[in-house]
């Protein structure tokens, strides 16, 4: 449906969006994950209309977008912070791009009224936005951006603005709304967590450039290379001697390339000689406490073991033990991937 | 808590004594002199004026010149305010500045050069424009243009684009988008500047003065005429009175209105574009205004270098002299005079504006102090809407008995244009100090700062860029103060906008081009001031 062809966005002969290759299916929800001043949001205005291609193309069903402006691309866009416009009711927000369409009155209130529904803000109508929370003006922009019926829906950090909690829950309707509605949409956001509850393909791009695209899943259980497994939330990543030896004294598979873990990935408990009454974990591998920090859900460590050198690990939780301790550590297979090729970032990282 | 309270009651003591006793003392009395001559109140005498058919020309002549060039002024000063604002394009700055010089011309200047424009053999003389309302129209707009510009354009130029490209990406084409998202969000300011302008037009004298001979006579020449020429006070009196009720009921409106804007308006100031196609209309819209402003000026300066159909300096070379003795002093000598006058009103108005801007921008709490600080902040826009002609024949009367006698002081004349020129401090300082965010002061106070330290680097940082902008302004105004001063100024010692007019009621080719060659030396003595109030780069300078 959308293709975008060697896309690039210059910025006084910076690029800013760098050859940019990626397509979004009919029906499909594609986030671009980044950090913040990788290009994301220039490659989404670019999308838009609002940036010019200094190359590169970007096609919608086949026809190249270059000559037509933002109003007749129909690609509806939504502003992290919503862009309501203040002076109009939250009913005259939602119905703004029906209006301009012509639509009769009559039509423009029952859909007004059917998507405050699918957002969850049957009763709104009246309102004025700047008497809405974050959360809900957020949801008024998405029902305003819906009601344009746009072919493609742009979503620029969504939900970055709220707080941690209502955005759990906003991205879970997030991905309800947009596969009930069938939209086709294209995200883009620094936050992993949104992308992963919200796109069905993720593209991962750094400095301008796309580095990854799949599958959600894919992209999350194999990342490309060393900065992508650290952005993607894996704490950690050994190459050389220091992941070979981890694969085999956790009696894994050997493989070529670097290891990233997650800070799930090692789990330590009392070694031997901790105390009498303590269960030792089966063959794990003795390793040293460096030093241990109390969570809510679990201890967090760094403990380093012989020949692979420091590693995060968590302990359960109430467990307290101090640095310097001997313990033992195991290692979950699923939460290591192995990187294709030799590291290219440096070994280790803060998560 | 308690001290800083009394403190600041203290501090606002000071203009608020200068503004009663410089200001509303005079205007009072001249107001008293109508509605209750010999001593008895009779409204009936207010009447009956009122009742002329000429105050009813007079009334109607005002308000249809005031409304039309409202009109024309916020036509073409919107499309410019967008290229000024918003577009980027090499020479953007200088014309930037050429659009902000007409504001502070001398009006009498402003009168000078559209005549010249206009007369039977200046550019425009085809089109037989001299003396009809067109000349005080032109003159009206010329001047007004720059407010709708600076006002409207400081709105614009920090407007959020992403509400307009929202709009567009629901599928809004650029008018659209210009008519449901730009325009409501500079509303507050465009009805700001149109509600400006028209008060600015409704009072203007130089302007009407010069151009509207004896045919045309807005309220403002018209209390002039009656108190000068016919010494009609009860008549004077009473058009001011209908004048001041006029302007407070406009300043209330225009309150209410300009009350509508959100303080904590988003303000991102977006790099400016390069100019498209689609700009055009708008680039040519700057462009004929850029024409309107630019040929008055040219007319003046060129004839003020000819005579008789050739060029000379002969008219410069008079300036040094005293006209055959009709103005007891060279132009030179009131050039002098003028900028002397000057100095002593910039500091005093400087003095008044500062307090007052410090006073009506501390955080208040209770609901009474709110109160007060508005009436307050009310009370010094005064001078705005009062006719200042009304102002120096008020000095007069008013200051003509001990302990305030104080027609022969040569702090006279200073002290009613430093009054002139307050609103216009005020109004540069206020959203500066307004701006600053009161956890600064805070966290300066818990390092230790006193409430002066904490002053000297807090506001001040910020302060003494807008502090010399608005002393240019006050310079500005005050050298082409005109109104007030012809009444209060002493025949030895005139100000050049009063030498200028003098020249002017004289016939004579060398009077008249004496008269221009005057006006072009105060024109440059103030855009040479107001070029370094824009290199100051303040934000919003002049806009209201």
């Amino acid at each position: 449906m959308l293709d975008l062809q060697g896309a690039t966005v210059t910025f006084d002969g910076t690029p800013a969006v760098d050859d940019v290759r990626l397509s979004v299916a009919d029906g499909d929800v594609l986030a671009v994950l980044g950090p913040s001043g990788c290009g994301k949001s220039t490659l989404l205005r670019a999308v838009a209309g609002l940036e010019p291609l200094a190359a590169g193309r970007i096609a919608c069903d086949g026809a190249d977008l270059a000559g037509t402006p933002t109003h007749r691309r129909g690609f509806a866009l939504m502003f992290q912070d919503g862009q309501l416009f203040d002076h109009l009711t939250v009913a005259r927000n939602v119905g703004y791009a029906r209006r301009l369409q012509g639509a009769s009155r009559a039509d423009i209130r029952t859909e007004v009224a059917a998507l405050l529904d699918l957002v969850g803000l049957g009763g709104y109508a009246d309102r004025l936005p700047r008497t809405l929370s974050g959360g809900e003006r957020q949801r008024v922009a998405l029902a305003r951006s819906l009601a344009a019926r746009p072919r493609l829906l742009l979503l620029d950090e969504p939900l970055s603005a709220l707080d941690t909690g209502l955005r759990g829950r906003l991205a879970a309707d997030l991905r309800r709304i947009l596969v009930e509605s069938g939209t086709t949409a294209l995200l883009v956001t620094h936050d992993q967590e949104e992308a992963f509850a919200v796109a069905d393909r993720l593209a991962v791009m750094r400095a301008g450039r796309i580095v990854q695209e799949g599958p959600t899943g894919d992209v999350w259980a194999h990342p490309a290379d060393a900065d992508t497994a650290l952005f993607l939330g894996y704490g950690r990543v050994l190459d050389g001697a220091a992941a070979a030896t981890l694969l085999r004294r956790a009696g894994l598979p050997p493989a070529a390339g670097a290891v990233a873990l997650r800070p799930s990935a090692v789990l330590a408990g009392p070694g031997p000689g901790s105390g009498p009454g303590e269960g030792t974990p089966g063959d794990g591998i003795p390793a040293v406490v460096r030093s241990f920090r109390p969570a809510p859900d679990a201890g967090r460590l760094v403990v380093s073991v012989e020949g692979v050198g420091d590693l995060d690990a968590i302990g359960a939780p109430g467990w307290v033990v101090e640095p310097g301790r001997p313990v033992v550590v195991r290692v979950e297979a699923h939460a290591i991937a192995v990187l294709p090729g030799a590291a290219t970032g440096p070994a280790g990282g803060a998560p | 808590m308690m001290v800083r309270r009394l403190g600041l009651g203290l501090l606002a003591a000071v203009p608020v004594a200068v503004v009663a006793v410089f200001f509303v003392l005079p205007v009072g009395a001249m107001l008293q002199r109508g509605v209750w001559p010999d001593g008895a109140f009779d409204p009936g005498a207010v009447l009956d004026v009122l009742r002329r058919p000429r105050t009813g020309r007079v009334l109607w002549f005002t308000v249809w010149t005031s409304t039309v060039a409202t009109a024309v002024a916020v036509l073409l000063g919107l499309p410019a305010a967008y290229v000024l604002h918003r577009l980027r394009f090499p020479g953007r700055a200088l014309v930037r500045t050429a659009l902000l010089v007409p504001f502070v011309l001398p009006t009498v200047v402003v009168g000078l050069a559209v005549r010249e424009l206009i007369a039977d053999s200046g550019p425009l003389g085809a089109l037989g424009l001299d003396g009809t309302p067109v000349a005080i129209l032109i003159g009206l707009v010329f001047f007004n243009v720059a407010v709708v510009i600076r006002t409207v354009g400081a709105a614009w130029e920090g407007l959020d684009r992403r509400p307009g490209e929202a709009a567009a990406a629901l599928g809004a084409t650029p008018a659209q988008v210009f008519r449901t998202v730009t325009l409501p969000a500079l509303r507050p300011s465009i009805v700001s500047a149109a509600s400006v302008v028209f008060l600015f037009c409704a009072t203007a004298f130089g302007v009407v003065l010069v151009l509207g001979g004896v045919r045309y006579s807005s309220v403002e020449t018209e209390i002039y005429l009656l108190t000068a020429d016919l010494l009609d006070l009860p008549a004077a009196a009473a058009l001011s009175l209908v004048q001041m009720l006029a302007v407070v009921a406009l300043l209330v409106v225009v309150g209410r209105l300009r009350a509508v804007p959100d303080p904590t308006v988003r303000r991102v100031v977006p790099a400016p574009a390069r100019p498209r196609w689609r700009d055009a209309p708008a680039l040519a819209v700057t462009l004929l205004t850029l024409g309107l402003v630019a040929l008055p000026v040219l007319a003046l300066l060129i004839g003020s270098v000819r005579r008789d159909g050739r060029w000379t300096l002969a008219h410069y070379r008079a300036l040094t002299g005293s006209a055959d003795g009709l103005l007891q002093v060279s132009v030179t000598d009131a050039l002098t005079a003028s900028l002397r006058i000057a100095v002593d009103a910039t500091w005093m108005s400087l003095t008044l504006g500062l307090i007052v801007a410090f006073v009506v921008t501390r955080t208040v709490r209770t609901r009474a102090g709110r109160r007060a600080r508005a009436v307050l902040d009310g009370f010094f826009m005064l001078p705005l809407g009062v006719s200042a002609v009304t102002l120096g024949f008020g000095f007069l009367i008013a200051l003509d008995r001990p302990p305030l006698d104080l027609r022969a002081s040569p702090l006279l004349v200073p002290i009613a244009q430093a009054l002139v020129a307050l609103p216009l401090v005020v109004r540069v300082l206020v959203p500066v100090l307004a701006g600053i965010d009161d956890r600064q002061r805070q966290a300066a106070a818990s390092l230790g700062a006193g409430p002066v330290r904490t002053l000297l680097t807090v506001d001040l940082a910020v302060v003494w860029r807008p502090l010399l902008a608005a002393a240019g302004f006050a310079f500005a105004v005050s050298l082409g103060e005109f109104g007030a001063t012809s009444f209060i100024v002493r025949p030895a010692e005139p100000t050049l906008p009063v030498v200028i007019y003098r020249l002017l009621g004289h016939p004579g080719a060398l009077n008249y081009g004496t008269a221009m060659a005057a006006s072009v030396v105060l024109a440059a003595v103030t855009a040479g001031v107001i070029l370094v109030v824009e290199r100051l780069r303040v934000p919003g300078v002049g806009a209201w």
